[in-house]
């Protein structure tokens, strides 16, 4: 059959218990990828398709890089399961409509949680373009900090919260997001990714001083190619389609509300996927 | 030669098929039609008169020899009806299966005026089930050239061009944003109606003739059409990428969960084939499910969820079964499967319980008005006739339109409803690029899509100066000698440049 795997993982490396990165080579999308695109990845061929940001991509190295946080079954097998050498089932990409970049003079970016890694190409490529870049990043505490070189790298400021204050500020990325605006009256846009929880938190942030939010929506996605409509969000009362006209949209147009109702849809189902795979590998010791 | 066949000669009855019972089938996905045998099929085609000026092909959209290719099954020539078919027709097993036949090649038989029609969809299928399991396809001579073809979509129209372009001697590649070849055909038409192995075998057929599959390839976002005839060097290009945008209903409540697209619904099941144990794909089901709409999609959608294990499945349409748009066939299959009709039915708003679940859909009855635009009668609404019916899942079956990743990605002039512009010749606003199927004409049918593919390969073939290769198969060939300089004037086109060059880029 004409099918895939031919995604071969060139490396990988755990950043915590929970979260993980591996690198892809795919030298066509690590040309064609832009900030703000995401993948649909299926790990092997029974698999569900799971959208995923580019966290990077390399043109030179011919690479693109995921960073991905266990939460479930798919994401925890591929935990357990890909091993630099492997090969992926499916990469499909890159999806989306990439972040407008061009003519923002100073923006803050902000990553939560797995908006972390997601946010990188957007803070590196808003400085590419000669913006004045601020970097906020939430992690829960000093040990789950990762990229931090790399985000300061391209970022003219970097700061750090974390839930229980053990590295940089004490609080939420709101926080963050306040002091930046206190520092920076003249700043033009933000970009928020992470859960929606955190986004809407951004938003409502930066509502009353009228600051460009954008954001980046995460809803259930099957085909990433428009057309299931599983993906739709509303935006400003219209209904979008968040592979295709986005997944970037503007913060203060987002109902949060349906998001965070349809991202619960199939809890139920998920729950019961990863209770079984997890009672299959409690009885077999070789998982594969 | 036998006496001239008379309406009153030919067998009377329509030769019946084989069907599993509605109560068992209504919990599998084996195929419901069990299809001729080969006595059914011979005798079936004895209720052909072999019409003069036969009314079967001109309601075939693509003008299949019809009295011809049952002719070579009255004569046993099995594998002489799969010629005349497939020299028109290159997938008989999958439109045998899933065609419009009473719109089409059926509606205007000849017998059909006093008797039931004859079964063509029955016999073409059973020609292109024989001809799978014999595998009578065979690789024609190919001559090679150094023409590069890229073909977007991997749906019929994609493999009906591709399969002419590589028969004419072109190097072949297909690009599929799916990780599996065959479009609707693979994720939306279900397997209780066209199994994957029929599409497989067609897709198999395809890659014997060295067509290339490239899946898990979002064209327009991982290269655009014009870097396909830029920087990878295509000579010609065809866009086949569908339609399948699914519209919503736009009415309070669209945003709920439990309501979902039929696409959705069918993707989750065909391709991923969330139904099966072992895929990790979550399936939603409800126990009462409601399905909007009342085309192929809606009754594949009924079906479906039927099978999935809903105790209650209804159809909601606001106009009359007579404008139902599905084919007879399923509206009869859905019927028997237990599907309830509400017909002149609309819903006006989903309701929802507190945890932003499906709770009920509201729905206000309709009554025909005058004839609009399209001749169909437009349904209006009675006043103070809302109701609601209770259901945990609510499909949208409505409609498509246009997928924007190629409009949004290209320069492609689009149509004022965004489906790519052509002209008659399927050539789009881009010199070498061609488009054809559902993204030209919006939903259609399979063998539409596949003539609109087959119809980009003769303008494709003609812009690169290729001689068109796929002349008609007849019975008896002018001998040879009898053409001037042995070409034969009815060939649709001659070579106007030699078509071969030094491989590499070509010079802009
Ligand atoms: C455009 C887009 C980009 C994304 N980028 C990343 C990324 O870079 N890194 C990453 O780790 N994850 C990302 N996600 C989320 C990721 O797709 C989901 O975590 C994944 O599908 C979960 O699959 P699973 O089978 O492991 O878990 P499931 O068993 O499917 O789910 C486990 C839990 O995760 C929640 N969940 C499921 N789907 C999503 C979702 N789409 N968004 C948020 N929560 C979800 C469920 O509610 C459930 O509580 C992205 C999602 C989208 C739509
Ligand atoms: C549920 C359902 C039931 C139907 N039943 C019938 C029936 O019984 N009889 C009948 O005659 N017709 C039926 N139809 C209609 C028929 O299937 C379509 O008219 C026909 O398949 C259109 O063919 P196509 O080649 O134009 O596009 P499609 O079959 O839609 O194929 C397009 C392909 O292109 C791919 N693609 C899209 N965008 C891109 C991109 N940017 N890059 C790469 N690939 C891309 C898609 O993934 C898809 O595989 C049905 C349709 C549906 C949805
Ligand atoms: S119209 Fe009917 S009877 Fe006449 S040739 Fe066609 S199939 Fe045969
Ligand atoms: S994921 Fe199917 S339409 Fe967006």
């Amino acid at each position: 059959m004409p099918e895939g795997s031919r995604f071969e993982i060139v490396s990988r490396e755990d950043f915590s218990d929970a979260t993980f990165l591996l690198e892809i080579r795919h030298p066509m999308m690590a040309r064609a990828a832009r900030p703000g695109q995401f993948v649909i990845v299926m790990s092997h061929e029974h698999g569900e398709r799971i959208p995923l940001t580019l966290a990077d991509f390399d043109r030179a190295r011919g690479t693109i890089t995921l960073v991905i946080q266990a939460v479930g079954k798919t994401t925890r097998e591929m935990q357990q399961g890909c091993r630099v050498g492997d090969y992926l089932y499916g990469v499909v990409g890159p999806m989306g409509v990439p972040s407008h970049v061009a003519g923002v003079r100073k923006a803050a970016v902000v990553g939560g949680g797995l908006g972390v890694a997601p946010i990188y190409p957007q803070a590196r490529g808003l400085k590419e373009q000669g913006a004045y870049v601020v970097g906020i990043l939430g992690f829960r505490n000093r040990d789950l900090i990762f990229w931090e070189d790399k985000f300061r790298a391209c970022c003219d400021e970097l700061i750090i919260c974390t839930d229980d204050g053990s590295a940089g500020i004490k609080g939420l990325v709101t926080e963050g997001i306040r002091r930046t605006m206190e520092v920076h009256p003249d700043l033009d846009q933000v970009v928020a990714i992470g859960p929606p929880v955190m986004m809407k938190a951004c938003a409502e942030a930066t509502r009353p001083a009228k600051i460009k939010t954008i954001v980046s929506l995460n809803p259930v996605m099957v085909d990433g190619t428009g057309m299931c409509g599983g993906c739709r969000v509303t935006i400003g009362q219209k209904v979008k389609f968040a592979c295709v006209d986005g997944p970037d949209f503007d913060g203060h147009e987002v109902d949060f509300e349906d998001l965070q109702v349809r991202l619960r849809r199939y809890v139920e189902d998920e729950k019961a996927a990863l209770e079984r795979w997890q009672g299959q590998c409690r009885m077999d010791h070789h998982p594969n | 030669m036998a006496k001239k066949r008379t309406i009153r000669s030919i067998p009377q009855q329509r030769t019946p098929v084989g069907e599993q019972d509605p109560h068992e089938r209504a919990r599998n996905f084996a195929e419901v039609n069990h299809g001729y045998h080969r006595d059914d099929a011979v005798r079936e085609s004895e209720r052909c008169l072999f019409c003069e000026d036969p009314a079967c092909v001109a309601g075939c959209p693509v003008g299949i020899d019809i009295p011809g290719f049952i002719r070579k099954i009255g004569e046993g020539d099995f594998r002489g009806a799969y010629q005349v078919i497939t020299d028109t027709n290159l997938l008989p097993a999958i439109c045998g299966r899933v065609c419009p036949q009473e719109n089409q090649c059926e509606g205007p038989c000849a017998v059909g005026a006093a008797l039931e029609p004859v079964a063509i969809g029955r016999l073409e299928r059973w020609v292109g089930d024989q001809a799978i399991a014999e595998k009578w396809f065979k690789v024609p001579p190919i001559e090679r050239n150094a023409f590069r073809i890229g073909i977007v979509g991997s749906g019929p129209a994609g493999m009906a061009c591709a399969a002419d372009m590589a028969k004419a001697g072109c190097d072949v590649t297909v690009y599929e944003a799916f990780h599996q070849a065959g479009g609707v055909l693979k994720y939306g038409i279900p397997d209780f109606r066209l199994p994957n192995e029929v599409v497989d075998a067609e897709i198999a057929n395809l890659t014997a003739l060295g067509v290339k599959f490239e899946c898990n390839t979002l064209v327009g976002r991982l290269f655009t059409i014009e870097q396909m005839v830029t920087e990878l060097g295509f000579d010609a290009v065809f866009i086949g990428t569908g339609a399948g945008y699914p519209r919503l209903l736009n009415i309070p409540g669209d945003a709920l969960n439990g309501v979902l697209s039929a696409n959705e619904l069918l993707t989750r099941c065909n391709l991923m084939r969330a139904r099966d144990a072992g895929h990790d794909t979550p399936m939603p089901m409800g126990r009462r499910v409601a399905v909007v709409g009342s085309g192929n999609t809606a009754m594949d959608a009924l079906r479906v969820a039927r099978r999935l294990g809903a105790e209650d499945v209804r159809c909601i349409y606001r106009r009359t079964e007579a404008e139902s748009p599905a084919r007879a066939e399923e509206l009869h299959h859905a019927a028997e499967e237990g599907v309830q009709f509400h017909w002149l039915t609309h819903p006006i708003e989903i309701l929802g319980d507190d945890r932003g679940n499906v709770r009920a859909v509201r729905c206000i009855r309709m009554s025909l008005g005058e004839p609009d635009d399209s001749g169909r009668r437009s349904p209006v609404p009675v006043p103070g006739s809302e109701h609601d019916l209770e259901v945990d899942l609510v499909v949208y079956a409505i409609g498509t339109n246009a997928n924007p990743i190629i409009g949004q990605t290209s320069g492609l002039a689009l149509d004022r409803r965004g489906y790519i512009a052509c002209d008659d010749d399927l050539a789009t606003s881009l010199a070498g690029v061609y488009a054809g199927g559902d993204i030209v004409t919006g939903a259609a049918t399979v063998i539409e899509a596949m003539g609109a593919g087959r119809r980009a390969a003769r303008s494709m073939k003609a812009y690169l100066g290729l001689r068109d290769t796929d002349v008609v198969y007849r019975d008896a060939r002018p001998a040879a000698a009898d053409l001037l300089f042995g070409l034969d004037p009815a060939e649709r086109n001659f070579v106007r440049v030699r078509a071969t060059r030094p491989p590499g880029p070509r010079p802009s």
